[in-house]
């Protein structure tokens, strides 16, 4: 039984429901105190003794060979201590390794951090300085000298396709579906998934529409830029804090480039400030790591400034996208093609293979193919971004969805419905789903007052479209120490980016009956506990809270045990019941209890998890926008978002994730792109010219979690980061076209691209007037 | 080494003197030369407010203030807001209502906040909105940050 709740009045009370005690309540973040007093330290915020700062050279250019670099200007600067390129870095092997985030080309992976015989992108790193203050080491960096021999840039699917594009990386070879072509390319790998009779499905067609979508570039746009500081001690230990969704992907990669043992490598991480997918690829970790050892085993620091951010991280990938769907006159699907060519950046490794997951997985259909290609081109490597590719192929889908609906003369919600996917269902690649919420997300749009409530006036339009995230479970683990003041210490090495500290301890509180308060959560190091893998996939409440859980069973089970030792009856004739442990006449508290079990022994629990069944989450979402005619400005207006959040743990931090999914998501339907001149550089690195959503450019984000529990967790958790960022894009490009009667074709729909999409569309009317020459 | 010049303020209500060079900035001093770390940089020119201060009663980005400039004014960051160890109700309702998730831009809305309070206790939405334009926070989508300070404001909207 799906349950909904619906929040957007502001409430902040809520006791917990269906029987649970603490699942449910919306208790203050353990961290919260450090947070809003400003003590809490994020990477940029580490100080120690003989602190050196780096600053890292990047390339002006977009393609280029590097023929020399020279250094010694630099180093003879006073106050520089170290100066490093990739000369300084083991040569790597040109060999795929699978760091715990998906496989990566190690010589790649290397190059990027460094680039050793060609620059790939502007802003790609060259070298990098270490010197006494920040300011004498961008000083230095500006006295390197590097002799650059210019290609021609390759900058988007389009370019690098074409017969006599330039070659991006001379060893690349195209991988289809595990076939390796002989020629050179810039086509990194191609994929297809089918299934039934297409050619059938679309010639028994009432109805086919067939469509084609450009998105560009974005960035996940976290406030805190990258930093990272490192100690190489003198002794060979090496000490990493940096700001990162995972300090084992961190220690992974950082030991893979300098080919050193894990043991080697503690790493240690700050608060976060943002990732969103951007903070697992290493940048500036493994250069501060050789900067240090060749300071003199002083630590160094390295910040990136906002330009950097921009110009050498994220981003995510633009896309061209085509998308046929057909129906039957009752407006079921006959058949789908999507065809996804994602530009990867400068080495393989788009988010294409999500996408093509993505792309159709809301819908029930049983002829359809789903092809995918993952491109190089002079940007920036790609990087995750929350429900990587998502966004972009749902654009394209939620798109041709509302135009079928359209031209049906069916309600949008009604089609979604009809052609729903649902337990059994499979997504494009056949997974079969398990118990899963979309028709549900539907209809509780469907039945939103704000779906029901009118919408009138000119230039104004409503829209809605759906969205499907995979989730992820992956590996976790976890400690617990009960203190004999009855509290329990939680360690756990899934960085907090979003309250999951509280998500995670309110998961071992309710599983040992005890008050949340009792339990102190805390992120370490990957020296503490065992692997953990990152914070993404929305997996940290599902997979880490697994791991809470379970130490709570196992912290009780043996408090039991030793009650029953000591009160000298059988296990299992103690109970707990209400924070009390009995048998017989003996009766104590859980903190008495605490005490009493360790008089002997001290006790603590841990647990190690990788479960496999995690279940996907849906959301549909509705958006009013108006136009402005005279400068193709979108205003949105109102804004709803429907959410299978399988059981929402801590409400308010759910309803966050689905406010702030949202919000990313309209920046990339209306404003958000990266712009390059015809030299491939970037034009527009500041967060003037990147335009994310200003609190004036939002309303209030009304928020409807629907409750489809997932079975395979003890309390029916989802992850709940992701999937809220694949609608907004196709819901606003609906609206838009209920606002002006144009369909976008592509992103963003920004002013320009939206005005100049109205001028042609008028044009167009003006050409069918008879006699109008 | 640059040369550097001593420079006497109000900080967060006490009197301080510190060494800066005439190149840092406002905001440099404040992490590097005197330990606030409180106030961040998100972009060092101006666009995303997580470094915002309260120089003579007036909201700035202290990333686009040089250190000197503050010679014989006063200065309050987010280590003044709480005040005798007792959190200010910004702080408490960004708590409450979750108005935080990375947290990174949270001293720089609730500085910026406190400004808006001071110079209009009783904002409406649109004038929360307005104001805190100049801040800039990815995780939130701005709904309970707008709602934590609607909340604390005199007309309880």
């Amino acid at each position: 039984m799906a349950g909904t709740k619906q929040n957007g009045t502001g409430t902040l009370a809520a006791n917990g429901q269906n029987g649970y005690k603490v699942i449910g309540t919306r208790p203050v973040r353990p961290d919260g105190v450090d947070k809003v007093t400003g003590r809490a330290v994020y990477a940029a915020d580490v100080q120690m003794t003989g602190l050196l700062h780096g600053f890292v050279l990047r390339s002006p250019h977009a393609h280029a060979h590097i023929r020399s670099i020279d250094t010694s200007k630099a180093e003879a600067l006073p106050g520089v201590r170290a100066v490093v390129t990739a000369a300084d870095l083991p040569e790597a092997e040109d060999k795929v390794e699978d760091l715990g985030e998906g496989a990566i080309n190690l010589k790649y992976l290397s190059d990027n951090v460094l680039a050793s015989e060609k620059v790939l992108y502007h802003g790609h790193a060259v070298a990098a300085v270490a010197a006494t203050s920040p300011h004498i080491a961008e000083e230095a960096a500006g006295l390197i000298e590097v002799d650059y021999e210019l290609l021609p840039p390759v900058m988007t699917v389009d370019d690098a396709l074409a017969d006599d594009a330039p070659i991006l990386l001379e060893t690349l070879r195209t991988d289809s579906m595990g076939e390796v072509g002989a020629e050179q390319t810039n086509l990194a790998s191609v994929f297809s998934h089918q299934r039934g009779d297409l050619d059938a499905g679309f010639a028994g067609a009432h109805l086919v529409v067939d469509r084609t979508y450009r998105t560009e570039t974005v960035h996940q746009g976290y406030i805190e830029p990258h930093a990272a500081t490192a100690l190489y001690s003198a002794d060979g230990q090496i000490i990493i804090w940096t700001s990162t969704q995972g300090s084992f992907a961190v220690r992974g990669q950082v030991c893979e480039i300098l080919k050193i043992p894990v043991s080697r490598l503690k790493v240690v991480p700050t608060e976060i400030g943002g990732g969103f997918g951007g903070k697992i690829n290493v940048y500036v970790e493994p250069v501060a790591v050789i900067l240090s050892q060749k300071a003199g085993y002083e630590p160094v620091k390295i910040v990136m400034s906002r330009a950097d951010v921009l110009a050498a991280t994220g981003p995510t990938s633009g896309s061209n996208i085509r998308v046929k769907i057909g129906v039957d006159a009752d407006g079921k699907i006959s058949a789908a093609l999507a065809e996804l060519y994602y530009e990867a950046g400068a080495y393989p490794g788009s988010p294409v293979g999500a996408a093509a997951n993505v792309s159709l997985a809301p819908y029930a259909i049983d002829n359809l193919q789903v092809d995918g290609y993952d491109i190089v081109v002079n940007r920036p490597r790609s990087a995750a971004y929350r429900a990587p590719g998502g966004t972009n192929v749902a654009f394209a889908v939620e798109s041709v969805v509302d135009e079928l609906a359209e031209k049906l003369d069916m309600d949008p919600a009604e089609f979604r419905i009809l052609n729903g996917a649902k337990e059994n269902d499979r997504r494009p690649d056949g997974l079969q789903y398990a118990r899963i919420g979309q028709i549900e997300t539907v209809e509780a749009i469907r039945d939103s007052e704000h779906y029901q409530s009118p919408l009138e006036g000119k230039y104004r339009g409503r829209g809605i479209a759906s969205g499907y995230w995979n989730n992820w479970g992956g590996q976790s683990s976890a400690t617990a120490v009960l203190n004999p003041d009855g509290t329990v210490n939680l360690n756990e090495a899934s960085t907090d980016i979003g309250g999951t500290r509280a998500s995670i301890a309110m998961q071992l509180a309710e599983a040992m009956d005890i008050e949340y308060e009792q339990v102190k959560a805390r992120v370490v190091d990957t020296d503490t506990v065992s692997y953990n893998d990152v914070t993404g996939g929305s997996r940290t409440t599902f997979a880490t809270g697994l791991a809470a859980y379970n130490l709570g069973r196992q912290l009780l089970k043996e408090m039991k045990s030793r009650l029953a030792d000591q009160w000298e009856v059988a296990a299992g004739d103690v109970s707990y019941e209400e924070g009390t442990f009995s048998a017989g006449s003996e009766s104590v508290s859980f903190a008495e209890a605490a005490g009493l079990v360790q008089r002997e022994e001290p006790l603590m629990a841990s647990s190690t998890v990788h479960p496999q069944d995690f279940g996907p989450g849906f959301s549909t979402q509705c958006v009013d926008i108006e136009v402005d005619p005279d400068t193709g400005k979108i205003t949105i207006l109102r804004y709803t978002i429907a959410q299978d959040v399988g059981k929402a743990i801590h409400p308010s931090y759910v309803e966050g994730q689905m406010q702030g999914g949202v919000a990313q998501g309209i920046g990339w339907a209306i404003n958000e792109e990266y712009i390059y001149d015809d030299e491939g550089r970037l034009l527009n690195a500041s967060l003037l010219d990147y335009r994310m959503p200003t609190s004036l450019d939002l309303p209030m984000i009304e928020t409807i979690m629907v409750e489809v529990p997932h079975p395979a967790h003890p309390y029916g958790v989802r992850g709940v980061g992701e999937v809220n960022i694949v609608p907004p894009a196709g819901a606003v490009a609906n609206a838009v076209f209920q606002a002006t009667g144009v369909r976008m074709d592509k992103l963003p729909i920004s002013p320009a691209n939206l005005l100049e999409a109205m001028w042609a569309k008028e044009a167009e009317a003006a050409e069918l007037v008879p006699g109008d020459d | 080494m640059a040369k550097r010049i001593a420079v006497e303020t109000t900080l967060n209500g006490e009197e301080t003197v510190f060494l800066c060079e005439p190149r840092q900035t406002l905001l440099e001093a404040l992490r590097d030369n005197l330990g606030l770390i409180g106030s961040k940089e998100g972009c060092g020119n101006g666009n995303c407010g997580a470094c915002n201060v309260i120089l003579d009663g007036v909201l700035v980005n202290s990333c686009l203030v040089l250190a000197p400039e503050i010679e014989g004014r006063s200065v309050v960051t987010i280590e003044g807001i709480a005040e005798d160890g007792v959190l200010h109700p910004l702080q408490q309702k960004f708590l409450e209502h979750a108005s935080l998730q990375c947290g990174i831009c949270t001293p720089g809305f609730i500085v910026s906040a406190k400004a808006l309070l001071d110079d209009n206790p009783a904002p409406n939405e649109y004038d929360v909105r307005l104001w805190l334009a100049g801040n800039l926070c990815r995780c939130t989508g701005y709904d309970k940050i707008v709602r934590a300070v609607l909340d604390v404001a005199e007309n309880d909207a």
